[in-house]
């Protein structure tokens, strides 16, 4: 069930990616690229194990670097660091409901940019960053925000579309199966 | 605070991303290209998606606007007949004039266009992806431009895809000459950005530089990269920096670079 709900994620995780690189809308109305890819990585933490977590920061993070002028590798950590936050502190959330995940999603929206930026300066490059990227930042994180509950919801559809339900409770419990016969 | 399978998810992702962050550029690049290279059938088919639409629209086309489009067009044809005919004589002229000074002739430009597939998933660079590649001759350094003007130059090239860096990234510095009064200088990031990402700014200028808003913006062709008298952009307002030692200006670009879908490689 959970290698199913990665393999759906990674699949989504793509075309986000690809959505990101070959749609401009965004940046021609809000003068910003959405990034799906921190609410997935929210999502992964909330719902999926630290193996299902790491992948997804792994392969998203290369994907995404791999469509842009960022060095290989530098949207990675950032994207693990924030599912690692998440995924530690899981059972103290209310994970469940929408402005949790409306929150949970804006701030890892806001946090992976600017700490992949934090790498990018680490590694002696200079991008262009000036007031614009204030208001980028912002609409990053709203778009992340307003997306995460979407991507919760989105799925569950795909879940119970594409996997089999849970198998239901035997009627009756083994343990208290009456045996005949000698023993 | 971490446990064990915590501590071994981090430092294997923590492993990785060094080893990625350290590799070779060539090797850093071809991986990069080779990753990308999984996302090429969804761009072909988004590029087929696009020309059945383009197809359809024209085919359902009302007769009366077509008919419009060609008178337009006829007399669009004529007005640039007339100017070739000048262009032509001009550039006889020119080339006679060279041979007398004993100057080297000037090699026609080729150009091809080409559709760009994508664009940077990061918002702190400029550049974009388009549908050339080795295979059709592209080169790092090659200029790209528009109809209106420069856009960039080819930075990495692969087998069937190039990433192209656009005017106004760091990556991209374009001596440029200001026309009207023969001033050079450099265009470069601009450094207090504001919400237009069309201005970049015009460096390297001399403090008594007599620039006006409005003047026009052109390739110098120094640094070798870019031909001359390629349109950039116009001025757009100018300031004294460095206690008065220098001056910078504002340009902005004539090609909107954010809604590019197609370019054209030049080989000067």
């Amino acid at each position: 069930m959970k290698r199913a709900r990665f393999l759906i994620l990674l699949v989504l995780a793509f075309l986000a990616v690809f959505a990101q690189a070959a749609w401009a809308g965004p940046r021609v109305w809000l003068g910003s690229p959405i990034n799906l890819v921190p609410p997935l990585v929210v999502y992964a933490a909330l719902r999926l194990s630290l193996a299902g977590v790491s992948g997804l920061a792994v392969v998203a993070g290369l994907w995404l670097d791999a469509l842009s002028a960022n060095p290989l590798g530098v949207s990675i950590l950032p994207l693990f660091l924030v599912g690692l936050a998440l995924w530690q502190q899981r059972d103290l959330l209310l994970r469940e409901l929408d402005y949790a995940q409306v929150l949970l999603g804006a701030a890892a929206s806001a946090v992976v940019p600017v700490l992949t930026l934090g790498l990018v300066f680490g590694k002696g490059l200079h991008p262009d960053v000036g007031w614009d990227s204030l208001w980028q930042l912002v609409v990053l994180a709203v778009t992340g925000g307003v997306l995460t509950p979407l991507v919760f919801r989105l799925m569950d559809r795909l879940e119970t579309a594409f996997l089999h339900p849970p198998a239901p409770a035997l009627p009756f419990r083994t343990d208290r199966d009456l045996k005949r016969g000698r023993y | 605070m971490f446990r064990r399978p915590q501590l071994i998810a981090l430092s294997s992702v923590v492993l990785l991303v060094l080893v990625l962050l350290n590799l070779p550029e060539p090797v850093a690049a071809r991986a990069k290209l080779a990753v990308g290279s999984l996302f090429l059938p969804l761009f072909g088919l988004v590029g087929s998606v696009q020309t059945v639409a383009h197809e359809v629209s024209r085919a359902v086309l009302p007769r009366a606007l077509l008919l419009q489009e060609v008178a337009e067009l006829r007399q669009q044809n004529r007005t640039l007949s007339v100017e070739l005919a000048r262009v032509q004589a001009a550039e006889e002229e020119n080339r006679r004039l060279r041979q007398i000074v004993g100057w080297q002739q000037l090699s026609p430009w080729k150009s091809k266009a080409c559709r760009v597939i994508a664009r940077d998933t990061a918002s702190w660079w400029r550049t974009v992806r388009i549908e050339l590649g080795s295979r059709d001759g592209a080169r790092p350094g090659l200029p790209v431009v528009s109809p209106e003007g420069l856009l960039g130059r080819v930075d990495t090239v692969g087998l069937g895809i190039s990433e192209v860096v656009l005017v106004g990234d760091p990556k991209c510095r374009v001596a440029v000459v200001v026309r009207e009064t023969g001033e050079t200088g450099v265009l470069t990031t601009l450094a207090a950005g504001v919400l237009d990402h069309r201005l970049v700014d015009l460096t390297h200028l001399p403090r008594n530089a007599a620039l006006v808003p409005g003047q026009t913006v052109v390739t110098s062709g120094l640094g070798g990269f870019f031909p001359a008298g390629i349109p950039v952009g116009t001025v757009v307002d100018t300031r004294s920096v460095g206690y008065g030692l220098y001056a910078e200006a504002r340009v902005k670009l004539v090609a909107d670079t954010s809604r590019l879908r197609e370019v054209l490689v030049i080989w000067p």
